[in-house]
């Protein structure tokens, strides 16, 4: 899968959590989830089992919390899609 | 000098009708929202009927976030959050982004047991071994205070923000409690209601316990018959009501429409004492309980224009007229006039008293008193009691000045109301 596509993917999944909306008109890789997007940090789980979803992965606590970026969760993505 | 409160707002989220307007013309009608669900039959219940209110996809837009709506799974949030924002609505009052919320407003909004599809959803997950799959939500939908939590951050309330829990009394018991608030100075708005959940989860332990009638799942608009002969149970509802209490001060201060004034009432309980117990009424509580309703309104027993009664549709119905024929002196042609929301509604639970709150204001401002249905049959006992023209079978146009609503629920609790028509 391109970086390109998983970024794509990923923009679809968070976008009903944005309370910032123009923060997804510049998507990318340094983009935060909290501080761009301002997505509610309790949200931030449901995020991450959306993506678990969306790319059939399991992602663990300790990663969840390096998941700061877009580009964090990118390489997590990649990651665990090598992984499985 | 205790300030005075009036009801400036209301919204409704009933078996036979949602939203205010469509709510007095079920009543005016005898409208009944008593259905056959197959569900129940499929689950094996005894009864297999029950009312909920019929809400649309596109209703629900109206009132949440799409983010708010992914995973709602909490009927009694659906159903108090419907209410309780067309409450504010209806009374005129703005929903703002502001930083700072309404310091002045509250809310006391009741429920009985809260979420219980979403907490069903997160057992079934945690015993797969999969709580991490929960998601952000279960708590929020299942916690009591999630219906005035919800309901908190959608209008920015600032001041008192909690729920109450006394099972059927719970509704009415949220609206004095609100009402005493605001007549000791310490808020100007509540937003006070009750909602509940619908479903098997919280009417199988109804249908357990025998008390729900088995014979009516054919014909389930026939089912729900408060002080009949022929009455043989209750039919398990859900829903929401919510009322906007307000100082009247306030309420003049900002030209608000005001349906009545709540005069005052009273809670307390027969402390499962005497023939009190944990699923019964003691009778001498309860004539307490009306008679300080009518001593702290200052009003006495004779002017009493009608009752909106408890009256589940059991073998208790006359119980309740007793007690009330007690407690005011009058009988027979020189009783109120009495009905039951839960011929058209069923028992809603811990939403009735909020509900019929709702029906109550609405009869005391525009001078009607709504069926009786189902009512074809009289019980004999309470036929012996009262004059059958006391219980309107049809609709009646008259003028209702002060009216008296009453709810009693499990645990020996009681709760009573009084309405007063407001002239300006």
């Amino acid at each position: 899968m391109s970086e390109k596509e998983i970024i794509e993917r990923l923009k679809k999944i968070v976008e009903p959590y944005v309370q910032r909306s123009e923060g997804l008109e510049n998507f990318q890789e340094k983009t935060d989830f909290l501080n761009d997007l301002e997505i509610n940090s309790a949200n931030l789980v449901d995020v991450v089992l959306d993506v678990e979803d969306e790319f059939d992965i399991e992602i663990d606590n300790d990663s969840m919390e390096g998941m700061l970026t877009v580009g964090d969760a990118k390489s997590i993505i990649q990651d665990k899609i090598k992984a499985e | 000098m205790s300030k005075r409160v009036v009801i400036t707002g209301m919204g409704v989220a009933a078996p036979n009708a949602v939203g205010l307007r469509s709510f007095e013309h079920a009543l005016k009608n005898g409208t009944s929202g008593i259905r056959f669900f197959p569900e129940l039959e499929d689950l094996n219940f005894t009864c297999q009927i029950g009312g909920k209110p019929q809400i649309s996809k596109e209703l629900l837009s109206n009132y949440f976030t799409p983010l708010q709506l992914k995973g709602l799974n909490s009927s009694g949030i659906i159903y108090g959050v419907i209410s309780g924002t067309d409450a504010w609505k209806d009374a005129g009052l703005e929903i703002g982004d502001e930083k700072s919320p309404d310091w002045d407003s509250g809310i006391i909004f009741g429920t009985g047991i809260l979420g219980v599809d979403k907490f069903r959803e997160a057992i079934y997950l945690i015993d797969e071994g999969k709580t991490r799959r929960l998601g952000s939500t279960s708590v929020v939908q299942t916690m009591a205070s999630g219906i005035s939590a919800y309901l908190g951050g959608i209008l920015g309330c600032g001041n008192q923000v909690t729920t109450n829990s006394s099972a059927c009394t719970t509704g009415t018991e949220a609206l004095l409690m609100g009402f005493d608030r605001i007549r000791s100075g310490r808020a100007k708005r509540m937003l006070v209601g009750s909602c509940g959940d619908h479903g098997p989860y919280v009417w199988g332990g109804f249908d357990a316990m025998r008390i729900l009638p088995g014979k009516y799942n054919e014909n389930p608009k026939e089912a729900s018959r408060p002080m009949s002969a022929s009455a043989n149970g209750f039919v398990p509802g859900s829903g929401a009501g919510a009322l906007v209490l307000e100082e009247l001060d306030s309420a003049r201060e900002r030209d608000a429409h005001i349906y009545a004034e709540v005069l005052g009432g009273e809670v307390n309980s027969g402390g499962q004492r005497g023939e009190g117990s944990m699923t019964a009424a003691n009778n001498e509580a309860v004539e307490r309980c009306i008679i300080g309703a009518i001593t702290n309104s200052n009003i006495s027993g004779n002017d009493i224009d009608a009752i909106n009664g408890h009256l589940t549709a059991t073998n208790r119905d006359s119980t309740e007229i007793r007690n009330w024929i007690k407690s005011l002196g009058r009988k027979g042609s020189d009783f109120p006039y009495i009905n039951s929301l839960k011929g058209m509604t069923g028992h809603c639970l811990s939403a009735s008293g909020a509900i019929e709150c709702v029906a109550s204001v609405l009869q005391v401002k525009n001078d009607f008193l709504f069926p009786n249905i189902n009512c074809v049959d009289i019980h004999p006992e309470i036929q012996e009691l009262i004059s059958e023209e006391r219980i309107p079978r049809q609709k009646t146009d008259t003028e209702i000045n002060i009216l008296a609503k009453a709810s009693f629920g499990f645990g020996d609790v009681n709760a009573v109301a009084i309405f007063k028509k407001y002239i300006a």
